[in-house]
Order: structure tokens, then sequence, then C-alpha cells
């Protein structure tokens, strides 16, 4: 019977907001209501809290694990947190409110298909909910909930949870998010979370965790534009066995397909693609396949293979929004390592066009970035990267920038496409 | 935009299970590390979550060989089922195992034994796996730790940094984006690569059960003697005598975990086949860790502390 639960389906999903806003009243209602946080998880929070004096049981401490983290009552970094139903098995990167809240929403935001902006009914849409919407459109995620929390504290007003989701609705036109679901919640009394809530018989909409359940996530990949980027070469010298070993970063492969090698241009066929288990007859994201080509070819980490005529754009100067992390500013005429796909190449910041300003969205003329601080930048590299506009595919549409003094993760960029293009 | 969700266009012939999705990243991520250091090596402790990372190497590198030698570090208090298990598994997969033991450094004076009834070998691996990581020169650790284990992994990163005394600071880790994993270290220093990160001990059962992998004995209920101890159910054994006023009596058990006999207690279950074990994991309202390690009750942040100091 449990057999039958291998069949779920993943969806990746962020959150964000402060304490304030309910986040961990909500993520814990989520994991306690599917049975995901266990007894002694609880114990010890209880235990904690206690000993430090506090009244109610502070659910952040589940997820805020780090000594530093429960000593100051702050989160420091994403934490992740696993839950599953019948249906689905969820994976919330749980971004902090406060502190560092860019670097950590961006990083939250990278792998999910699905964000949870909260908004407190009684303070409306403020500026952090603003700059949650703004991170979650930046990073391409399709689906964002709007969730109207402590509807409870406003009598259950349906004219409360209306104004709030317009003046979203209104803010997010400006933005690209391809779906918002507003939803009116009470997470500390459970009302529109995992049950309907009887106190809003207006509201004819699904529970979050319906939605949750049932929103389409095999949109986050993309299976239209070929894209195999060659990570690893397994050969076995007792048959002679020479396979490229990858994850399928967009549309689908076949046995038999006419591929073409970039940046190199060399063509071949698809002999077979192989897995542990033996020969498949189709590859598609983000599966981890071998390919095997006809002829021999020269091909290493880093090349990629798609179909003939459906090649990704290749250039040496792209243009990018870039997300900064590091102490040190990024400075233009700067030289960083980047990793793009499977591909290490080094890059020097050719320009910096502006500033953007997370609040307002407004332009702002720059010549460095700060820590958190988000910039468009023109980047000239040393060999050509293969890539796609990061809204059609975020996996080849994304690199990250490596300060090469500390080694240190300094940025992250998305790609907007080939500069001057 | 639209307010109310948009009827499900779904083309179900592009999805993958979660398990599929989880397997994938995992051989991404070990493929990574194949490809971006010089000399990883695979941490392998006979327990169910290694036996995964040995499956999906295989997955990962099949059929070539796996481009990194298997490592155990030997407290030289470990279940002999666990070992038994080891030593058969490694001779199937016709990979190289190197042992790292835990007495050597005892021999040596590299570390001293602790004392008294509750005396473990637990801390005492921390020296072990460093040394070998230092005279193996390995650059890259596979390891078999996930985030829904405890709360200070819940932050850990997949390539987790550790300076040149094999130290983690968690305050102050790579920001880790996209499946873009920054490998770069120094000489001296290495990483740690957690594939199977974003996994469940659901998940991990589940994976067990449709790939059919053999686990040791102690996962499946069997009678046993044992003494109550901090509400842990421990093992009579030379490595864990009772105490005078621990009495001790026959149970039926399983263990959820697989670590040194010192610390590592059993469950009641009567848990004989995978089945069973999925339907009690799915059920049981306890983390395995908080069931059955004595190592994390020590203190609120005792996990923490030791992954400081290099621990696994």
């Amino acid at each position: 019977m449990l057999k039958g639960n291998s069949l779920l389906e993943l969806l990746r999903f962020a959150t964000a907001g402060s304490v304030d806003d309910g986040k961990s009243t909500l993520i814990g209602r989520l994991l306690h209501d599917s049975k995901a946080i266990f007894e002694d998880q609880l114990a010890a929070v209880e235990q904690w809290s206690q000993f430090r004096g506090h009244e109610d049981v502070n659910l952040a401490l589940l997820t805020d694990g780090l000594r530093a983290e429960r000593e100051q009552g702050i989160t420091i970094d994403v934490a992740y947190r696993y839950f599953a139903t019948p249906r689905r098995k969820f994976i919330i990167a749980d971004t902090p409110g406060h502190l560092q809240y860019t670097r950590n929403m961006v990083t939250g935001a990278s792998t999910a298909d699905l964000a949870v902006v909260l908004v407190d009914a009684r303070k409306g849409v403020l500026e952090q909910s603003r700059r949650h919407a703004f991170i979650a459109s930046l990073l391409g995620i399709p689906h964002v909930v709007l969730a109207v929390n402590k509807m409870d504290l406003v009598g259950w007003d349906e004219v409360v949870f209306k104004e709030i989701v317009d003046e979203f609705l209104a803010f997010a036109e400006g933005l690209d998010i391809a779906e918002v679901t507003p939803i009116p919640i009470s997470a500390l009394l459970g009302d529109n979370v995992v049950d309907p809530s009887a106190n809003m018989p207006w509201y004819d909409g699904p529970t979050l965790l319906h939605h949750l359940e049932h929103v389409d996530v095999a949109s986050s990949h993309n299976h239209t534009e070929s894209r195999f980027p060659v990570q690893y070469v397994i050969r076995d010298h007792d048959t002679d066995y020479r396979g490229y070993a990858g994850q399928v970063a967009g549309g689908v492969l076949h046995p038999g397909d006419e591929v073409v090698a970039l940046p190199g241009g060399q063509r071949s066929q698809i002999l077979s693609i192989d897995t542990f288990e033996g020969p498949v007859t189709q590859a598609f994201a983000p599966m981890s396949i071998t390919v095997r080509l006809t002829d021999e070819i020269d091909i290493s980490r880093g090349d990629m293979l798609c179909l003939v005529g459906d090649e990704p754009t290749v250039s040496q100067e792209v243009d990018a929004v870039v997300c900064w992390f590091a102490d040190r500013p990024m400075a233009v005429g700067a030289k960083y390592g980047i990793k793009h796909t499977t591909r290490a190449v080094r890059g020097v910041i050719r320009s910096l066009e502006h500033r953007l300003d997370i609040n307002t969205h407004e332009e702002v003329a720059a010549d460095s970035l700060a820590m958190n601080e988000i910039g468009r930048v023109v980047i000239k590299t040393t060999s050509p990267l293969l890539f796609d506009p990061y809204r059609r595919n975020r996996a080849t549409g994304s690199f990250i920038l490596i300060d090469e003094a500390t080694d240190a993760t300094a940025g992250a960029g998305m790609i907007l496409g080939p500069a001057g293009g | 935009m639209t307010l109310t969700a948009p009827p499900i266009t779904r083309d179900h012939a592009y999805e993958l299970s979660h398990l599929d999705s989880l397997e994938a990243e995992a051989i991404f991520i070990m493929r990574e590390v194949a490809a971006e250091f010089e000399r990883p090596v695979l941490l392998f402790s006979g327990g169910k979550d290694s036996i995964v990372l040995l499956r999906l190497a295989e997955k990962a590198f099949r059929p070539g060989k796996f481009p990194f030698p298997i490592m155990h570090v030997d407290t030289g208090h470990n279940f002999p089922e666990a070992l038994e298990f080891r030593d058969r598994r490694v001779a199937e997969l016709g990979e190289r195992l190197i042992v790292a033991s835990v007495q050597d450094d005892i021999d040596a004076g590299r570390v001293a034994e602790e004392t008294g009834p509750r005396a473990s070998r637990n801390r005492l691996q921390t020296t072990t796996l460093l040394r070998a990581i230092e005279e193996h020169q390995f650059d890259a650790c596979f390891g078999g730790a996930r985030r829904d284990e405890e709360k200070a992994r819940a932050k850990e990163r997949v390539f987790s940094f550790r300076d040149d005394f094999g130290q983690w600071d968690p305050k102050n880790q790579r920001p880790e984006l996209w499946s873009l994993y920054n490998g770069r270290i120094r000489k001296g220093e290495h990483i740690r690569a957690f594939p199977i990160s974003n996994w469940t001990e659901l998940d991990v059962w589940q994976y067990i059960a449709r790939e059919d992998l053999e686990v040791p004995s102690i996962y499946f209920s069997h009678k046993r003697e044992v003494f109550e101890r901090d509400g842990m159910l421990l093992s009579v054994s030379a490595v864990t005598p009772a105490q005078a006023d621990e009495p001790t009596f026959v149970e039926q058990v399983r263990y959820r975990t697989v670590g040194d006999m010192s610390c590592t207690g059993a469950v009641r279950s009567a848990a004989t086949t995978i089945e069973e074990i999925l339907a009690e994991v799915a059920a049981t309202r306890i983390t395995e860790r908080g069931a059955t390690r004595a190592d994390d009750k020590f203190s609120e942040a005792a996990m923490e502390d030791r992954k400081r100091e290099g621990y696994f």
C-alpha cells in the first residue's frame, strides 16, 4: 500500500516573511497538520521556550537550529523543511524576513516553483511584501500565493481581503508573475490552511494546502528547447563504453536525434540514452542520464548537446541582472570566476547599467553593487557561454560569480540575453 | 495574471515522481563532485543512508568504476552485522574499501578513550576521520546526512565547506543557488558533499523498497537483550554493559539508525519486512535521532558542536 506512495510529485516552495506575519505559525501548522513535526522536536522546543521564559511555544525554534539563532532570537539562514501529503512531497525553503533578506530570499527562491508571500490582514501590503513579490518575479517563480493572514483579527472581513488583493495585484501588474492566487487564512486557527474556513463563507477558492497539492509544477522545467550540458564523461575500458553524463536542462531528447555539440559545432546522432536500468526512449528535464553518440567526437565537461537547429545563444558578452552577496562590493572592471551550467569560465564586469531599487523598482545610477543590492550588468567572458534568457530556462539562464581571492560565492546572475542584442 | 488558479493543464509524459526527482538531483551532485574534485571519497557507515549513496553511485557512474574509494570510519564498537554487511556489499560492487580505525588513534595516543558507563567513541571518530582525510589527501567526502535529521543539519549546504582544520562555520556558509555548486577550495581544505540532503527518512525507505536494496539485519525486528538508559534501549554487550541498577530484559526491537553501539538505541518494533518498516516510519511521531541517538541528547546544540569540529 505504501509503495504507491512513491509516486508522489515534488513541489519546492519558498516562504517569505517575518515572525510577525505569522510565517512560523503557518509553517508550524502545515508541518503539524501533515504530521511532519515529531513529538521529540516539539518537546525540545517547548522545553527551551519554557527555560527561556517565553509564554508561548515559539515554533520558529523548530527551524532556527543554530545556537546563535536561538540565543539571539533571529534567523540567519535559509532553512529547508520537508513534509508530504498523499499527493505530493514538499520542500520548503524558509527564508528569514529581516537580516540579509535579499540574499536569503534570492537563494531560497532560486530552486522554488512557488512562493508564498504572507501579508498581515491588519497591516496590508507593506514594503516587505512588495520586496518579496519583486524577488519572486526576478527569480522567475511562476506561481505566487498571496496568503492574507490573521483574518480572525479583522473579523473575517471580505472587504479587507479584497482591498489587500487589489492593492497587491495592482503592484504585481508591473512584475513578471504568471499567476497570483490570493487566499484568506488564519494560520493560528487553521482557517483555509488545511481545512476550508467556516468563518469565511464568501471565499470559495482552494485552501492553501489544496492549492499546493494541485498547482501545476511541471511547467517549471523547460520541455521545449533541447539543452544537455555535458557534466562528466563515463568510460569503461573493458567494453569500450564512452558516454556523456549529465542532467537534461531543457527539451526532450530521443535516440536517433541529430545533435550538435557546442561550442565546437561538431554534429552527430544520439545512439542511445542510457540509465543504470538500461536504455530509455526519451529524456527530459530534470532527468540525469548518459548519452552515447554514433560518432567519436571530442566533447568534454562544459560542452552542450542540443538538437540541430535548436541551439542556444553562444556569446562571450552577456547582459544580466546580478544580485550581490559579498562584503566587498562588485566593481566595474573587476574579474570573477563564473559557473554557468557545468561550464567554468572567468569574466570581467564590463559595465553596470544601473542598480534596481527593490522597493520602488526604480533604476538608479550606480558604479558598484554592495551586499544585497541588485543591478543590471554586462559581463565579458574568457570563453563563450551557451545560454538562454533566464525567462526561457532557469537552468541555462543562471550563473554564479565567485570571488577568486576568497573562493566565496559573491553573486548570482540571471541572463537577459547577449549584450547589445 | 489570473485571480484564481487556472485549469490544470499538464503534460504527464514529462513528469517525474518525487523519488525520481530526488534521485536525479543526487546523481547530478555526485557527478559534479567527481568532475570538480581530484580526490573524492565516499563515507560509508553500513547504515541505510550510505547504502542509498552506494546505489546512487552505481546509477551515476556505471558501467564505469566509481571514481573514488569507499571509506569506513571504524570505531571498533560497530554492530558485527553492519561490518559483515559492509564487506559483502563492497565486494559485490567490486570497489575499493579503506577502513580508518579509531583504535589506531587511541593506540597512537592521538585521542584518549572516554571512561565511565556512558563512555562512547562517537566523538573520537572526528579525529580519525580528519586524520584519514589528511593522510589520503581527500578533497571531497560524500556523506549520507539529510537535512530532516537534525536541526543543525537543516541549514547545511549540499557542498559544505571545511577549512584546513576540518571545521564547519555555520554562520559563514556559501549561498547555494539553483544547482550551481561552488566547489572551489585551497590545498588542505575540503568539501563535504551531501547528495541526499533533500531526502527524508521515509524517502530513504521508499527508495530502499523500490530499488530492492539489502540492509543490515538489525534494521528488522529481532529479539535482543537490552536495558534502559536515558530513555533509550541499549543492547547488552561488552561495549555497553548494564550497570547494577539497570535491569536487563529481552525485547522485540529493531534499529532505526546504525551508529556506534555505545550510543545507538533500539526501538520496540515488530517490523520484519521493508513494507512494515515503511508503515512504521510513516506513522511514527519521533525523529530517528531523537529516538535512538544518545549523542544528540547531550545538549540542544550537540550536533552543531560536533559538526563544527569536523564530524560527519
